[in-house]
């Protein structure tokens, strides 16, 4: 059933343009980052030879690739997310759903997945264009791999709080924006603390991601990536249900 | 209609508030194999707020119900395995062609899917709309997305079959076909439908219950119904009419008014037959009596006469 509906979602999803707008943008615009730091590389490559330890390859022409890609999720998870939940209150349809032999639970799952689906797929393609280097090249692939893995934790999070978001409103376009300011607000928290240790640099997802672009794939930071995610998806169920009772 | 057949839905002492706004109180229906009730009533008399309650879309605030034995709270699921329901706006996803959307239904209807296609192409057939199979749900006309919506309440063979006015926007003949229909569907399954419209109960229904203010005012076999409206209200016609205050004053008993130029609806106010007393005054008074019919109450009147006794 879980997988039914997130069929059903990836299905909608890729029959309006929007999908394909995202993917092309996030696609063109990690492709510009990637030829340019790629070129720098280049340019730098005799001097970084005589460098001992130098940056590698790997460090100066794929890791500014996911510090775009971050924020890139940031920008479009919003606009994927904005009409799960929204957008079927809004047209009705979450009769058709909730008359179903299927769970709130399953319902909610079953849209996430479609979304972690999708964000597996932009990984896909950022990892394509990574691995193409290795056709004149050596790559670190652990810290090519550290890499894939926070950003798609990172993706997963913005997913739950973005369906969340969706299930509060029945304008999409309300849900987008909400969405967004949510994602700006966690991502800058930090600034607004000079102090290393302050609560701030914990909650904040630029410091937990910035372990990641740099090749370390902490427990710590795993785990916060995967509370925040379920935390959202049963906030979304408990949501869903409650509508049933007060309505 | 006999007891012996098998109860397939029991809700008893359905009521919910809304805060202070209660727009379902001690509503029950029990509904048989076979058999399909109508619940009639004006707009906002409750029928939607019922129907979302029997299939699980709204929790009531008191009150339970049974599908098949099956308590709806209880075991949510294997309850709403056996119920199909057409909400009041046919629940279609415009981005899906028809054929997408019915094997969804069905597989969220825990079709076995072998059977996935076989219950597509039954439920296409039943509903005809077969040819538009391909089509964008979004690019159909109301009627045919009334007809997808009820297409995915039976793909599964549900033992109950919930439809929130399913004719409203229908062409006449579409109504036609859609009235055929649930008639067929309630010889197999069972089924509750919802209407403002006395003539489609009447057509289609084999009991009926009638809603107003959240409560149920009738309840009773559909021969009932038509006993309650028959024999109130006639229909004469006289060639030399009598003004109105002229009429109303040989017929104290009745509360007369004119439908148009000689043709006046008298409509009885006690338990007694006026028929005789018009005919004996139209001889006395020469108005050359020409028409009586006995007219059937109006929806309004029945939802009046009804609503006068419960309160």
């Amino acid at each position: 059933m879980i997988f039914t509906i997130a069929h059903k979602e990836l299905k909608s999803m890729f029959s309006s343009p929007l999908a394909w707008v995202v993917l092309a943008f996030v696609q063109g615009v990690i492709a510009y980052v990637f030829i340019g730091s790629l070129n720098g590389f280049l340019i730098a490559q005799a001097q970084l030879a005589r460098t001992p330890n130098a940056a590698g390859l790997t460090e100066i022409a794929i890791v500014p690739m996911f510090g775009v890609g971050q924020m890139l999720l940031l920008m479009s998870i919003p606009l994927l997310t904005m009409r799960l939940i929204s957008e079927e209150k809004r047209n009705q349809t979450m009769a058709f759903l909730i008359s179903a032999p299927i769970s709130m639970t399953q319902i909610i799952v079953g849209k996430f997945l479609a979304m972690a689906t999708f964000l597996f797929l932009i990984l896909l393609l950022i990892a394509c264009m990574a691995l193409s280097v290795t056709a004149g090249g050596t790559i670190d692939s652990g810290l090519l791999i550290a890499n894939l893995i926070g950003l798609f934790l990172l993706g997963i999070s913005f997913a739950a709080i973005g369906i969340y978001i969706s299930c509060l409103t029945t304008h999409p376009v309300v849900a987008a924006i909400l969405s967004l300011a949510v994602f700006l607000g966690l991502w800058i928290i930090n600034l607004a603390s000079s102090n290393p240790e302050s609560w701030l640099n914990v909650v904040s997802l630029l410091k937990r991601f910035e372990g990641f672009m740099n090749g370390f794939v902490g427990i710590a930071d795993v785990a916060y990536f995967l509370v925040i995610t379920c935390f959202f998806l049963v906030l979304s169920i408990r949501r869903l249900d409650s509508e049933r009772l007060r309505a | 209609m006999t007891s012996s057949q098998a109860l397939t839905l029991s809700a008893s002492g359905l009521t919910r508030k809304y805060g202070n706004n209660i727009a379902a109180k001690n509503v029950s229906i029990d509904l048989y194999k076979g058999q399909i009730v109508g619940l009639l009533g004006p707009n906002g008399a409750g029928k939607s707020t019922t129907m979302k309650m029997i299939t699980g879309n709204l929790a009531p605030s008191e009150g339970g119900v049974q599908i098949c034995g099956i308590d709806l709270i209880e075991k949510p699921l294997d309850a709403k395995a056996k119920i199909g329901y057409l909400p009041e706006i046919p629940p279609v996803y415009k981005e899906l062609r028809v054929d997408e959307y019915l094997t969804l239904a069905a597989r969220l209807h825990r079709v076995a899917s072998k059977k996935v296609s076989e219950a597509v192409n039954k439920a296409e057939e039943r509903v005809g709309v077969t040819h538009m199979r391909r089509r964008l749900i979004g690019s159909l006309s109301k009627g045919y997305q009334q007809r997808v919506g009820i297409a995915q309440a039976i793909i599964h063979e549900p033992e109950v079959i919930i439809l929130d006015e399913p004719t409203v926007g229908l062409d006449p003949n579409q109504i036609l076909e859609i009235r055929d229909l649930i008639r067929q569907l309630g010889n197999e399954h069972s089924v509750i439908l919802s209407t403002h419209i006395l003539q489609e109960v009447e057509a289609i229904c084999d009991r009926v219950q009638i809603l107003h203010h959240g409560s149920v005012v009738f309840n009773d076999a559909i021969s009932g119904l038509r006993q309650f409206r028959a024999g109130k209200t006639i229909q004469a016609g006289f060639r030399t009419p009598p003004d109105l205050v002229e009429l109303q004053t040989a017929l104290p008993d009745t509360v007369c008014s004119i439908v148009r130029n000689g043709v006046f609806r008298i409509q009885a106010s006690s338990s007694e037959d006026p028929t005789s007393t018009i005919v004996r005054k139209s001889v006395e008074c020469s108005w050359n009596l020409y028409e009586l019919s006995g007219a059937q109450a109006s929806v309004e009147e029945v939802f009046a006469e009804l609503t006068k006794q419960s309160s």
